[in-house]
């Protein structure tokens, strides 16, 4: 019930936003924003073709290993100062402020280091997703109610069961939290990377889009990258939400 | 100041003096990271010499603009919103999603549409930040309490004075946090769009000092860039947790 219900609220959300796009488009004309009839007959045409592809993979890969180290270090970096209390505190509003902070702003920077290469861009998302898996995982750790560890010493748990059937499963839904917001950030900044400096990709794609003056193409990248996060999303979402415990 | 304070000093500045270290040493090239104390004598003459002002007046205002226009009008569909039950449940999928895209992917969009002028990068900022004012504003006026309804019957108060006298203080909290978020992601959506692609403005000095290999000016429109941001949003969230242990819904 609840289900068809948020999948109706969804489909309304869907077609209101098609309104506006048709409707913008009408005001700005074909030349600015195609509208989107024709521009879901190019996506057809060209999201099968192999340029779309070569991008696409480029992307991905990219991204993926941008995400593995936003995972990698942010939960080795969350679990750290969740457990050593003095770190967490000295180290928490460092990384507030690191949040906070336009990241875009330092990407000079890591081309210097890197280069207009794979790496540069890797480092790049990993910088965006780093940052909300840390403090997520932090905050899980810290906000275990003291009433778990006890009751554990009390079943006479060794660490590892502890670890594994009380701290693991307490944790687990922010975590994932985190990581989902970590997703979101790291694509966001693998895509700004190759919008600003790259030959392949798809913000490479958008911006040389952009250039040529082929709106088509542009909007197509736009609502494939859409679409993507917005499923990647809503898959992760739905996750945590299995997972929070039902009081 | 506390023991924790001290050592958070401790460990930047440690982290800092590292930094000079290598480059002085040339452990780290100076054509890829200058010293920090050239840095900040990059930015002093820079800011004495007058030559970014143009540029740094422009970034900001844009900024402010952004912000002001997302918390008022960010604040007002939250209202209307708010008021409208049934479509307050259609927005939440809307909402759920608003940022996990990556929203920058709609600048070139927008330069298409109004050109490279000012517009795009006004609307990018305010397309970053508008959301987290509305859905902050919503969670506000989720939150005022059922008795304030009832004060606000016993005293007879017509719905101005209940909305101005009782709900907005209530709500007041949650909206300085939406403040506080409209603030620092319309400095995220400015500067990145400022970078991607911009007439002007300190994104685009930056992007121009990275292309032409001229490091000081960099790094020192870096270092504003980085101080301004971080102290803005510093004081915001020093305000931010005041105002919130005061309401009682400290997040600590």
């Amino acid at each position: 019930m609840i289900a068809t219900k948020r999948a109706t609220d969804t489909l309304i959300m869907l077609v209101v936003l098609l309104l506006a796009w048709q409707a913008l488009h009408q005001v700005v004309g074909t030349t600015a924003l195609p509208g989107p009839v024709p521009t879901l007959a190019y996506l057809a045409k060209f999201v099968p073709s192999e340029r779309f592809a070569e991008n696409a993979s480029a992307t991905l890969v990219c991204f993926f290993y941008a995400l593995m180290l936003s995972y990698g270090i942010g939960l080795a970096i969350g679990v750290w100062m969740g457990v050593h209390r003095v770190s967490g505190a000295v180290g928490e509003p460092i990384l507030i402020s690191l949040y906070t902070l336009p990241k875009v702003t330092l990407y000079p920077v890591v081309l210097l280091i890197f280069g207009l290469s794979l790496s540069g861009r890797v480092t790049f998302g990993a910088m965006h997703g780093v940052l909300p898996v840390a403090l997520l995982t932090m905050t899980a750790i810290r906000n275990i109610p003291p009433v778990y560890l006890k009751s554990a010493r009390t079943l006479q748990l060794s660490s590892w069961q502890t670890i594994l059937t009380v701290l693991f499963p307490a944790t687990l839904p922010e975590v994932i939290a985190g990581l989902r917001i970590g997703f979101s950030l790291t694509l966001l900044g693998v895509l700004l990377a190759e919008m600003f400096a790259a030959k392949h990709g798809l913000g490479f794609l958008i911006i040389n889009a952009m250039q040529l003056m082929q709106a088509e193409e542009m909007v197509t990248v736009a609502v494939v990258l859409f679409a993507f996060a917005a499923l990647a999303n809503a898959i992760l979402l739905w996750i945590e939400h299995q997972l929070h415990p039902r009081v | 100041m506390s023991r924790v304070g001290w050592i958070r000093i401790a460990v930047l500045v440690i982290a800092i003096g590292l930094l000079e270290f290598c480059c002085r040493l040339g452990l780290i090239d100076h054509r890829v990271v200058i010293p920090p104390s050239q840095m900040a004598d990059a930015l002093v003459r820079l800011l004495i010499s007058g030559q970014a002002n143009d540029q740094i007046v422009r970034t900001f205002g844009i900024v402010v603009v952004a912000a002001l226009i997302s918390v008022v009008a960010g604040f007002a569909l939250g209202v209307v919103i708010h008021a409208l039950p049934r479509v307050r449940q259609a927005l939440d999928p809307f909402f759920a999603t608003y940022y996990a895209v990556p929203i920058f992917i709609f600048y070139p969009v927008m330069i298409v549409i109004f050109g490279l002028s000012v517009i795009p990068i006004v609307l990018m900022g305010v397309a970053t930040a508008i959301v987290a004012m509305i859905i902050a504003t919503l969670n506000g006026l989720d939150r005022v309490p059922r008795v304030l309804s009832k004060v606000a019957r016993v005293h007879r108060m017509g719905t101005i004075a209940t909305a101005l006298l009782l709900e907005l203080p209530a709500a007041a909290p949650h909206l300085f946090t939406g403040g506080k978020l409209a603030v620092s992601y319309a400095f995220i959506g400015v500067i990145g769009s400022e970078f991607i692609l911009a007439p002007a403005g300190l994104g685009r000095v930056i992007s121009d000092a990275y292309t032409d290999f001229n490091n000081r000016q960099m790094y020192a429109l870096m270092l504003l860039l980085i101080i301004v941001a971080t102290v803005v949003n510093m004081l915001l969230h020093v305000v931010d947790q005041r105002w919130a242990e005061r309401r009682g819904i400290a997040k600590s």
